[in-house]
């Protein structure tokens, strides 16, 4: 007896470790912080997101933000909160608001724009179009040299 | 004609932009609870424990609400500027101790002198959180109805202080 | 006295530049050959002078002269030597030299390989690179020194910072900036048509290689950037569309626009002046870039230390060259007639649109990364724009663009028939639109997005075999392999590019859809199970660098029951700065990353660890690697090296005609 629980005592465990468990307390409220947590931006790098900072700020943020899910606050809230004591910088996603319009609809704007000069340059060119009948054998005589031509360099 | 000089009409605006941007700071992080009212709070003090400290037994007064920490470096800077705010006697100087030790703290004004009324603590800043803190120092001018008239982010120096905090607290004071 | 070397050589530098600035641009307008004839020596001499002055640095850097200011302040005596040199680009000052010896590379390279060009076009190109050269010298010498002295000496350097000791670090400003340095080719090509009034088809084919592998070397510094991202951050992201990301991201964008519209050029004459605005743009992206990186106008993680000065320097440069550029495309471009006519439906039109995408997407990027900036500006507040908004921004802009990609190559000139499009690409559509539906079901997931990325990419692969199906049905040959072979090179290249792209839509697609993540507390001895990995955590050593010391990680990782691999993540702590750093351990596999960092230390020996599982996501980086590919096969083809070989076999130079040109 004393054999074996000597051997147990001092064999590495290797072995026997088990599955390890979610760094999170509630793995639950834990996805749902991170999918907020990656659309905000820390304030004190300002280059990361608060899912990803590791400055004590953001930490503390997270802490919040873990807090009000527990209350079960909505997503709208808790942005809210935020919002209301850090301004529109703390959101990686722009508001759509007066000051942002131009930001969101500037690429259609732009889309339409190029659009349009578009089809005004094809209407031009269109009409310097003239006509002139190709049939397949002329395409397949046209290869041909084209090979030909490949293998004489 | 007019189609070919649009590129370049389009590029001056864009310099006209980055020109003023080079003089803009795209840190700072201007703060949206100016117009406000102050966020209440009811914290212990840092030199009396049992005492509390609450923006609402300051109402009727214009005040400064300075936060700080003995691990700041920006802080030690401004210190000799806000003791001789508290010597000329302008306007109440109160303190919030900010993710700091209490035993440091307590140190650290013994060394560098004592500029505040007196001093709240903030150890898990969740009240710096509720004012938009995000580094330290930063400083707030409240009026005399408890709504935040400047934020000053950053150590404060002597000529923010005359330019524009005394002008101020002055204005807030006479209304 | 070697840094006081180099210094005197840039300054010997700007003088030469100075010369070939000025004097064959002015000798071109007026006809004068002894005037244009400097330009080629002066190019040289600018090369040789710079790269003394290179050296020099990279001498100070290897003898650890800590008396110079920019060494002091970027190496330490510990720093390994292939990382002192590195760190010659480590920060500001160092790597706008290195900016401006690229460029006097390249301007060496256009003496080399420009015998074909008329003396007058090659004078203005050269006279172009000097100006923009007389630009950064003059910016190096008066605000940004890097063999300012430091007196006196201090006794050790500050160190490279960490993140950047790496070889991806190493490997990726060189490539990029030969990307965006190489642009100014296809500018000074551009500028010196305007200048000359010869904007023709030669011209186009003449500078259609050096885009090609300007637009190669950006592939790969922005793939380099990216791979070195998501090895060294420890987040494992690619892409943040951070400031300094678009930044190379947009001249990329242009760059590709001018490619495709430098095709047409070369080959039918058309876009002429749509091509010379777009070269023009390139290169002022590249620009813009330099300066949203240095000025301090936006936040970034690449930010070097900024200074207003700098910054100012910068904007007066841009706005003269860039400002400069487009007067003079106001100024005679309308003279430029038009290209040959095309019907709405050709492949000259399907470029057109494709380049449309393009720059529209450029522009969406610009507007997104600089829309802080102008609110700012207006006092109107300050927001941020991130990944959400370009994401959202940039797929639908895209989209249209990849759906052109499969229909331009079997679309004819001038004139194509959209039914008979449509019945050539019947079966492309048929199994790509199937295949994209159905697959995700197949896989486990089905999103729109997801969808959507694989319709994407296994378009583009079914486009490009009927496309090659059609052009070889027109060959008459013993067998298939030898029609296969009888393509063009510059064919081959487009396939390889396009395909690139596909491979990269793949990755993509299945990162974003199929990736997982597992953040956990790890005891010795437990074990984790991620994407059909069993991860076995063996504990936790110190470990010693050359300049830091570490907490190694132990990893087991099996699947079902066969040994995988053994994975070390460490957590580095460099003395000197006082930095801590995640070394991320990845194990790469063609159809799979596994990626292990170490979080913080627990008790008892635990640590917090994050383990991700990350299917086809080395597919990114060889998208982008076969997309270069295709671009170095394109260069290579045969009328490009029979005129490289025609160039070498020619006895001294014949005195071209000169062009009494209009100034």
């Amino acid at each position: 007896m004393t054999w074996f629980l000597l051997i147990v005592l001092f064999v590495p465990q290797v072995v026997l470790g088990g599955e390890a468990k979610p760094l999170a307390e509630d793995p639950v409220a834990e996805a749902r912080l991170k999918h907020l947590a990656v659309e905000l931006r820390c304030l004190v790098c300002q280059n990361q997101t608060l899912a990803d900072s590791n400055a004590p700020l953001a930490e503390d943020l997270r802490r919040e933000v873990r807090e009000m899910i527990a209350k079960n606050m909505s997503d709208q809230e808790i942005i809210d909160f935020l919002v209301q004591r850090y301004g529109d910088f703390v959101l990686y996603r722009p508001p759509v608001k007066a000051t942002t319009t131009l930001l969101w609809i500037g690429p259609f704007l732009l889309l339409a724009g190029g659009a349009v000069a578009l089809g005004l340059v094809l209407k031009r060119r269109r009409q310097a179009v003239t006509d002139m009948p190709i049939t397949d054998e002329d395409h397949r005589r046209v290869e041909q040299l084209l090979s030909q031509g490949e293998k004489r360099s | 004609m007019k189609r070919f000089l649009l590129p370049v009409a389009i590029f001056a605006v864009l310099v006209g932009f980055l020109a003023v941007g080079l003089t803009l700071n795209p840190r700072e992080i201007p703060s949206p609870l100016v117009g406000r009212v102050a966020p209440d709070f009811s914290l212990p003090q840092l030199h009396e424990s049992d005492k509390v400290f609450s923006p609402k037994e300051l109402a009727g007064k214009v005040w400064l609400l300075n936060f700080w920490a003995s691990w700041c470096n920006g802080c030690k800077e401004e210190h000799p500027v806000l003791m001789r705010m508290a010597q000329a006697g302008n306007v109440p100087i109160y303190g919030m101790d900010y993710k700091d030790r209490r035993d440091e703290a307590l140190t650290w004004l013994r060394r560098h002198g004592n500029p505040y009324v007196l001093t709240g603590v903030d150890e898990a800043g969740r009240i710096g959180i509720n004012y938009g803190v995000y580094g330290v120092p930063e400083t707030y001018v409240i009026d005399k109805q408890g709504v935040i008239r400047y934020k000053q982010i950053g150590p404060l120096d002597d000529e923010v202080v005359a330019k524009t905090i005394i002008p101020l607290v002055k204005e807030l004071q006479s209304k | 006295m070697i840094p006081e070397v180099g210094h005197f050589a840039l300054i010997l530098a700007l003088c030469v530049a100075l010369v070939q600035g000025v004097f064959p641009i002015y000798g071109a307008a007026a006809g004068s050959p002894v005037l244009m004839s400097m330009a080629k020596p002066a190019a040289r001499a600018q090369f040789l002078l710079v790269l003394i002055a290179f050296c020099c640095l990279g001498y100070a850097f290897a003898e650890k002269d800590f008396s110079v200011l920019y060494v002091a302040a970027n190496a330490n005596s510990k720093l390994p030597l292939h990382y002192r040199l590195a760190a010659i680009w480590g920060a500001h000052e160092g790597s706008l030299l290195l900016w401006t010896f690229i460029l006097t590379l390249w301007m060496m390279a256009v003496t080399l390989f420009s015998k074909h060009l008329p003396e007058a076009m090659r004078a203005r190109i050269l006279g172009v690179m000097g100006l923009v050269s007389l630009g950064f010298l003059l910016f190096m010498l008066t605000v940004s020194n890097p063999f300012e002295r430091l007196i006196p000496a201090a006794p050790d350097g500050r160190d490279l910072n960490p993140l950047l000791q790496d070889p991806g670090m190493v490997m990726h400003p060189p490539m990029l900036y030969m990307g965006y340095v190489g642009f100014s080719v296809a500018f000074a090509f551009a500028i010196a048509a305007l200048l000359g009034g010869n904007l023709d088809a030669a011209w186009a084919r003449w500078s259609r290689p050096w885009t090609t592998v300007a637009w190669c070397f950006l592939t790969v510094g922005i793939a380099l950037g990216s791979g070195w991202a998501y090895y060294e951050l420890g987040w494992g992201g690619w892409w943040f569309w951070d400031p300094v990301e678009n930044a190379s991201f947009m001249p990329w964008l242009a760059g590709t626009a001018l490619m495709h519209s430098l095709a047409v050029t070369d080959k039918r004459g058309g876009f002429k002046v749509w091509t010379v605005l777009l070269a023009i743009m390139a290169f002022s992206l590249s620009l813009l870039g330099t300066f949203l990186v240095r000025s301090g106008v936006l936040t970034s993680v690449h930010a070097f230390a900024t200074d207003p000065k700098r910054g100012l320097f910068i904007l007066v440069f841009l706005a003269i060259v860039i400002g400069g550029s487009l007067l003079l495309y106001a100024w005679r471009a309308p003279r430029v007639g038009l290209g040959g006519g095309f019907d709405l439906v050709s492949r000259e039109s399907m470029l057109l649109a494709n380049n449309v995408l393009l720059v529209v997407a450029m522009g969406s990027v610009l507007l997104g990364t600089l829309y802080p900036l102008f609110l700012d500006a207006l006092g109107l507040g300050k927001i941020s724009v991130g990944p959400p908004y370009f994401d959202t921004v940039f797929v639908p802009l895209m989209t249209p663009a990849i759906f052109l990609m499969g229909i331009g190559p079997l679309a004819q000139w001038k004139r194509a028939s959209l039914p008979a499009l449509a019945m050539q690409l019947r079966w492309a559509f048929g199994v790509s639109v199937g295949t994209a539906l159905l697959l995700p079901f197949v896989l486990g997931k089905w999103t729109p997005l997801l969808s959507l990325g694989l319709l994407l990419s296994l378009w583009i692969v079914t486009t490009t075999v009927a496309h090659i199906r059609e052009r070889v049905s027109h060959l008459v040959g013993n067998s298939l392999l030898s029609c296969l072979a009888a393509l063009p090179r510059a064919y081959w290249g487009m396939v390889l590019a396009h395909c690139g792209i596909a491979v990269f839509i793949i990755g993509v697609t299945m990162v974003k859809g199929f990736e997982v993540e597992q953040d956990l507390r790890m005891n010795v001895g437990e074990t984790a199970t991620i994407g059909g990995y069993t991860f076995r955590f063996d504990g936790a050593q110190e470990v010693k660098g050359p300049n830091y010391i570490a907490a190694r990680g132990i990893f087991n990782v099996t699947k079902e029951g066969r040994e995988v691999t053994m994975m070390y993540p460490e957590k580095r702590l460099y003395a000197v700065q006082n930095q801590a750093m995640t070394e991320a351990a990845i194990d790469s596999g063609l159809l799979r990353d596994l990626y292990v960092s170490l979080g913080e230390p627990l008790e008892d020996g635990a640590w917090s660890v994050r383990l991700y599982h990350k299917p086809f996501i080395d597919w990114i980086w060889g998208g982008c690697l076969i997309m270069a590919l295709g671009g170095l096969l394109a260069v290579s083809d045969r009328r490009y090296r029979l005129a490289w070989r025609r160039e070498r076999a020619e006895a001294p130079e014949a005195l071209q005609p000169l062009e009494k040109g209009a100034a």
